[in-house]
């Protein structure tokens, strides 16, 4: 085969070799000194020790946003809370390469997706919202929307800076002031962002970083917040709805997911095999809504396989830093366990393991592609989130068993469909039980775009105009 | 010549488009302020609760697959069966309050206008919730509201009419199929509610009427699997709508609290959630992200 030449992205940013909690505006240690470490999962080497929040860390950062909620972010006017929005859209661009590589090291995705996709798409998730901060009576929601007051935020590792940025562009630019964790294995980029909103002048108190593990999040849940917003997997979900049950503060889910891709027998085949690779080894399968359920119609069955298995085997799996990899590391230790127990349970219950020839980097936490043949609907591989780069494939022959099949779940987040005909897309899209469709192309976000899910994969739209509602009290 | 007898109703439940007695073959005695008794109300139990969410499951994908100005039709039309039997309805809120019928029809009258209202939404908040998105790439992108799916409902005690129309109209409006645990001591204009559905062309199962126990019966709803929404807006009893909120976690339930208020496109959008569509407009439209 064709070989590259590597291509590692040389520019380094500077990471510093402990960081502080951010709260009101200042790098601060953990009251009871505890710090974590974050590693690079791509050769497992620390990058750096970070202070970790305990409860009463919780209640001087929600403290401190309630303060800034009050006397400043509150009281400021659109207009002006927009230009800071505005600001750090713009500081975001500027400094976006800084943030790729470190994101990339941090989290271990590939080079490629954090330049092309996550530092983007992130900016563009702030230039948006900036717009929409004098211009909320016209959302649609009422005639005069209000904050909410202090928001917290829970975030997961798969997209740590974009994550960050779906939840603090709409809080603040509806009027809320934020106390944000992000997650324990990638704190990096939010701790980036908290210099960046010192950078862009912002407010003390408005944005506040916590990191830390369960702990630290179930803290802030527990804290007197007026809202809650999650997003990950929905066993912490379901804890989070019962911690706020019986208070007044709001929640907004964004959990698990199980998505169906499903391929028509008329399908643009070679797009289609594009699309099922995107779905499921975009970001090493670490997605919520990953097409990680290939349901393809009989008929063409074994010939999608094929082509799968050809583009499959062309993959580069490896370091995150080469502009040519397209499958990184997988993220931690532990998600890399379990990634093992479900293909393995897959394998025992019957299914078929595929795996392309690749070689793996020796040190470091790293998952071949996976296509798992012969899976029916009661295997765990066809039920369980895996959340990492591992497709089960079934197959259907009529288009009512293709709709039962892929609502044969109990989450509800994304689903993908191919087909040439007009028609069979809307009547499928209308069928499938899942808050984003992907017809004809999958994994698509956008600031402008309302995403979330319905069923177990939670409650809430994040983007669009219909996302500022988790945010305002109308 | 003797005076003639008058004939009473029996209250039954509705569930299924059927009225049926509670199958655990029990009853309760409504009473008005006073004490005078009333009438005998079935008084539902857990397996009520379970027979009623299934028949609510069965009815919602054809509910919600009518086209909206069906629906709209329906609940235009429940509102002419409500306004045909005001009467009926006056004096059962007067005997349910211990007040004169004449003091309650105005009571009638604006359930009556709020099912109009709402029959008026069906075939607009599409259009005023949803929308195209312009998203930045060669995308056709478009978001729709759609129905949770089976919403259980704890009626308001204190308002057997009114409190019951609002809970459910805006409801089924959207496309959900509800099941409702009507006010434990006056459930008696619930259950005569549900007559005029049913001769409303509304198909059975999506609305079904419990009568009994909210402290019983809202607990099973509550951690029913198969339901996507709890309206606690009846639920008097802080702790019990607290208990019954963490159950509801468990499944992830959309969850109303008590006391929640909000004009009526703040209850439409109670019960439903986008959906979001996407497809490539330009003739070569790319499909991965980096591949």
């Amino acid at each position: 085969m064709f070989e590259y030449a590597p291509a590692p992205e040389s520019h380094r940013p500077d990471i510093r070799e402990h960081y502080g909690l951010f709260i009101d505006g200042e790098f601060v240690d953990a009251e009871n000194g505890a710090t974590f470490k974050s590693i690079n999962p791509a050769n497992e080497q620390v990058l750096f020790s970070v202070a970790e929040a305990g409860e009463a860390d919780v209640a001087a950062a929600v403290g401190a946003a309630r303060r800034a909620h009050r006397t400043v972010w509150g009281p400021m006017s659109g207009t002006e809370r927009g230009k800071y929005l505005f600001r750090i859209a713009r500081l975001l661009q500027e400094r976006s390469r800084e943030f790729a590589v470190a994101e990339s090291i941090d989290n271990g995705k590939p080079i490629k997706e954090t330049r092309d996709f996550d530092v983007p798409t992130a900016a563009q998730h702030f230039f948006y919202h900036a717009g929409w901060a004098d211009k909320l009576e016209y959302a649609g929601l009422g005639p005069g929307p209000r904050p909410l007051g202090v928001v917290g935020q829970v975030i997961p590792w798969n997209f740590p800076l974009l994550m960050l940025a779906w939840k603090i562009a709409p809080a603040l630019a509806c009027g809320n002031t934020a106390v944000l964790k992000p997650a324990e294995t990638t704190p990096l980029t939010a701790l980036m962002f908290a210099e960046l909103c010192a950078e862009a002048g912002l407010p003390p108190g408005v944005v506040n970083i916590l990191p830390g593990a369960g702990a630290t999040g179930a803290a802030l849940v527990e804290s007197p917040v007026d809202k809650v917003a999650f997003t990950g997997s929905t066993a912490v979900g379901r804890r989070i709805a019962k911690a706020v049950a019986g208070s007044r503060k709001r929640v907004t889910l964004e959990l698990g997911g199980k998505a169906a891709n499903i391929v028509y027998d008329d399908a643009p085949l070679d797009q289609a095999v594009e699309g099922i690779v995107n779905g499921i080894f975009f970001n090493q399968g670490h997605v919520c809504c990953a097409g990680s359920r290939l349901l393809v119609q009989e008929s063409v069955a074994e010939e999608v396989l094929a082509k799968l298995k050809d583009r499959v085997s062309t993959l580069r799996v490896g370091d995150p830093l080469d502009k040519n990899t397209d499958v990184g590391a997988v993220n931690s230790a532990e998600q890399l366990e379990r990634i093992r127990e479900l293909t393995e349970a897959g394998g025992a219950e019957g299914a078929e393991p595929w795996q392309p020839a690749c070689e793996l980097p020796e040190t470091g936490y790293w998952f071949r592609p996976t296509v798992f043949t012969g899976v029916q609907q009661s295997m765990r591989v066809a039920r369980e989130e895996i959340f990492g780069p591992v497709l089960s494939v079934l197959t259907f022959r009529t288009p009512d068993e293709a709709i039962k099949k892929a609502n044969n779940t109990p989450y509800g987040l994304s689903a993908g469909v191919w087909t040439d005909k007009g028609s069979q897309i809307l009547w499928t899209a209308e069928r499938l039980r899942a808050g984003v469709v992907w017809a004809n192309t999958f994994n698509r976000f956008d600031a402008a775009s309302p995403f979330g899910g319905v069923k177990e994969s939670g409650y809430g739209r994040e983007g669009g105009r219909q996302g500022l509602e988790a945010y305002l009290d109308v | 010549m003797s005076e003639r007898l008058r004939v009473k109703k029996t209250y039954k439940l509705y569930v299924g488009g059927k009225f049926p007695r509670s199958e655990s073959g029990r009853s309760y005695p409504v009473t008005t302020p006073d004490g005078t008794e009333l009438a005998n109300a079935a008084l539902a139990s857990r397996k009520d609760v379970r027979d009623a969410v299934a028949a609510a499951r069965k009815a919602q994908g054809p509910w919600a697959a009518q086209n909206a100005y069906l629906r709209g039709q329906i609940l235009y039309r429940a509102a002419e069966m409500l306004e045909g039997r005001s009467g009926q309805f006056a004096a059962e809120l007067a005997e349910a309050a211990g007040a004169e019928a004449r003091e309650t029809l105005g009571t009638v009258e604006e359930a009556i206008d709020r099912l109009v209202h709402y029959a008026g939404w069906t075939d607009k908040v599409a259009s005023v919730l949803g929308g195209a998105n312009p998203v930045s790439g060669p995308y056709f992108n478009h978001s729709k509201p759609e129905p949770l799916g089976v919403v259980g409902v704890v009626a308001p005690q204190d308002d057997p009419l009114v409190g019951l129309v609002e809970a459910l109209a805006p409801a089924i409006a959207t496309g959900n199929a509800v099941v409702v645990v009507a006010s434990g001591t006056r459930p008696l204009p619930a259950l005569s509610f549900g007559e005029v559905l049913a001769t409303s062309d509304l198909p059975g199962g999506v609305v079904n009427v419990l009568s009994g126990k909210v402290a019983e019966l809202a607990p099973w709803l509550a951690s029913h699997a198969d339901l996507n929404g709890l309206d606690l807006c009846g639920v008097e009893d802080a702790d019990l709508a607290a208990e019954l909120e963490a159950e509801a976690a468990g499944t992830l339930k959309v969850v109303r609290r008590p006391g929640g208020s909000g004009g009526p496109l703040d209850l439409l959008r109670q019960w439903i959630e986008y959906k979001t569509v996407w497809h490539p407009a330009g003739m070569a439209a790319g499909v991965g992200g980096g591949y």
